[in-house]
């Protein structure tokens, strides 16, 4: 019960791969999305708010089908990398990282907003006049402000990438050691005779770490909302 | 000691002529103000928050000029706006406005550290000694009262070596104790670091103790500015200065304790003034506030009565405001204001000219109204 066979441990670290290129590229793309919604005002800006939550209400199998529709060799967007860079990524395990990164990107863009939408920016103006340039600003009072907010969503976004499993299967299939994440194993694990100890292990390995993740991120957002009521007094 | 300014530190000016547009109000500006303490002085809501914001570089004008030192901020005929960062102008807000995420000795550090080594021009023990705030470096903003909040958040504007200090209502947000606590240190501020400053309140008491030069504003208007003494005995700025807390600023020294009667005797021009205050160094200046409404007129020296002291004066004009009457008088060289009613003055028949005796009750005096105050140098 206590150790992991290959094929389990195959599956797990796949997940945390595909977990980890998520949140690398969702980061920067996140961080400025979550800015524009907040700092900006533009026509269409419902819409583009509608887009990056959409996939939060969007059933994951219809998800994954566009992005198999998109990103398919056929697909406009799928067919120019495989013209122009060759890179195909359907059946791949980084389209399971372009599924996890649509699938979890809500919910990373969300907490950042929300830590940024607290930032007083009357303290932004306030190290203007103590000497500090639109850039040094946001590096050493917006984010150091925004940070609690940028780890909670990184948190969760990697958790969610651990365990994306309609939009994956849809998008990339269920391919061992390339696809077959930690949850489409355990699904492939209950459809075999004999599989359940395997698949309540990994059940019970999904269980731990999602729960790590809420508990850390609810730590992280407390900790940001005591830094801003804090001010003031 | 702190004491004397650091050498070859000149004295900084600033000048200032704009307007702006912002909503409703129209905002037109023009005044200079020199060494010392220069006061925005009006009511909420008249302008005073935009005009300091607009030195800053928080809030662009539509039109005009500011130069600190000769250094041109912002000059709409040229083009010329300088970002907030690169204007060298400290801000106090009234809420302190202090980096949550950085402690006491990080935020008193930020702006220092934007200071080139060269242009600094105050040492970073010699402010924390002057504000009394080493005790407090280790701290978080969170955990400071709001009278420190402030001495740090002065402090970290005096640590940016800024041209031009600006103070929007640093004490608003303090009740009177806390007030009380801080003003000593912006006076020191003042003597001690020789850095121009705009002060903006709507209090009489901070105006009156702490300005050489006051600015009127009144509905955008930078109206009238003048020598703090001069402007405050104006009969007919009382509209604007407001006629409840109107009253006389003058100069006085500190003469020691009467055996007699246990007061603080006050010498001024006017003459010898007793009051109810605790024991202050002999030959200390002081600068105290007489409110018009504290001041009777007798046409002859009463002898019996409670009042301690009787003033001898000359009418200089008298303004009628039904059903008052404002007075100015000259006593020794010292104006004093009056405020009674329009039926007294007739009752007395008081003319411009007339020698009487202006009385005022040693209660009048408290703390709130007699502050130490270096004049101006000139």
């Amino acid at each position: 019960m206590t150790e992991l066979t290959p094929i389990e441990l195959e599956a797990l670290n796949l997940s945390l791969k595909v977990a980890f290129w998520n949140v690398i590229f969702s980061l920067p793309l996140a961080l400025a999305v979550a800015w524009v919604l907040v700092r900006y005002d533009f026509p269409g800006k419902i819409l583009v708010n509608a887009l990056v939550f959409l996939p939060l209400i969007l059933p994951p199998v219809v998800t994954g089908y566009i992005l198999l529709l998109v990103f398919g060799t056929k697909g406009p967007v799928g067919a120019w990398l495989q013209s122009a860079l060759g890179i195909v990524v359907v059946f791949k395990w980084t389209g399971a990282v372009i599924a996890a990164a649509v699938m979890s990107f809500p919910l990373m863009v969300r907490a950042i907003r929300l830590s940024m939408e607290a930032v007083d920016q009357r303290l932004e103006a306030t190290a203007a006049t103590l000497g500090a340039s639109s850039p040094m600003v946001f590096l050493t009072v917006t984010l150091p402000l925004v940070l609690p907010g940028i780890l909670a969503g990184t948190i969760l976004a990697f958790a969610k990438g651990l365990g994306e499993f309609g939009a994956t299967i849809t998008f990339v299939s269920n391919i061992p050691g390339e696809t077959r994440t930690l949850p489409i194993a355990i699904y492939t694990f209950l459809q075999i005779p004999g599989g359940e100890g395997s698949a309540i292990r990994l059940t019970i390995i999904a269980i731990v770490v999602s729960i790590v993740a809420l508990l850390m991120s609810e730590l992280l957002a407390r900790r940001a909302a005591r830094r801003v009521h804090g001010l003031d007094a | 000691m702190p004491g004397a300014p650091p050498g070859g530190y000149t004295a900084l000016t600033l000048e200032v002529d704009v307007t702006c547009r912002l909503g409703r109000l129209h905002i037109e500006a023009a005044f200079e103000a020199g060494p010392g303490v220069t006061a925005l002085f009006g009511r909420s809501g008249a302008g005073k928050t935009s005009i300091v914001n607009m030195i800053a570089g928080l809030l662009k004008p539509t039109w005009g000029r500011i130069a600190a030192d000769g250094r041109v901020l912002y000059d709409s005929t040229v083009g010329i706006s300088l970002p907030a960062y690169k204007r060298r102008v400290g801000y106090v807000f009234q809420d302190g406005r202090l980096f949550p995420h950085l402690t006491v000795q990080q935020n008193l550090g930020y702006g220092r550290w934007f200071t080139p080594a060269a242009e600094r021009i105050l040492d970073f023990d010699q402010v924390v000694e002057l504000l009394d705030i080493a005790p407090l470096l280790k701290r978080l903003p969170t955990s400071l009262s709001g009278g420190e909040k402030q001495r740090v958040a002065i402090g970290r504007a005096l640590l940016a070596s800024p041209r031009i200090l600006l103070m929007d209502e640093p004490l608003a947000s303090l009740d009177e104790h806390r007030k009380q606590e801080i003003l000593p240190y912006i006076e020191r501020m003042n003597d001690e670091t020789r850095i121009p400053i705009v002060y903006v309140s709507h209090s009489l008491n901070e105006v009156a103790r702490l300005a050489n030069t006051v600015v009127l504003v009144s509905e955008g208007r930078a109206e009238v500015a003048g020598p703090t003494a001069e402007i405050m005995a104006r009969t007919d700025l009382f509209p604007l200065t407001g006629r409840f807390e109107a009253g006389a600023v003058i100069d006085c020294t500190v003469a020691g304790r009467d055996h007699k009667s246990g007061l603080l005797r006050l010498d001024s021009k006017a003459g010898e003034l007793l009051v109810p205050l605790p024991d202050m160094d002999e030959g200390t200046m002081v600068r105290t506030r007489i409110r018009a409404r504290d001041v009777m007129i007798a046409t002859e020296e009463p002898n019996s009565v409670s009042a301690l002291n009787v003033i001898p004066a000359t009418v200089v004009d008298i303004r009628i405001d039904p059903p008052y009457a404002d007075i100015r008088l000259d006593a020794g060289g010292d104006a004093l204001l009056a405020r009674i009613t329009e039926y007294s003055v007739r009752k007395l028949d008081l003319k411009a000219g007339r020698n009487v005796f202006a009385v005022i009750k040693s209660t009048a005096f408290d703390h709130r109204s007699v502050g130490v105050a270096k004049q101006s140098e000139d």
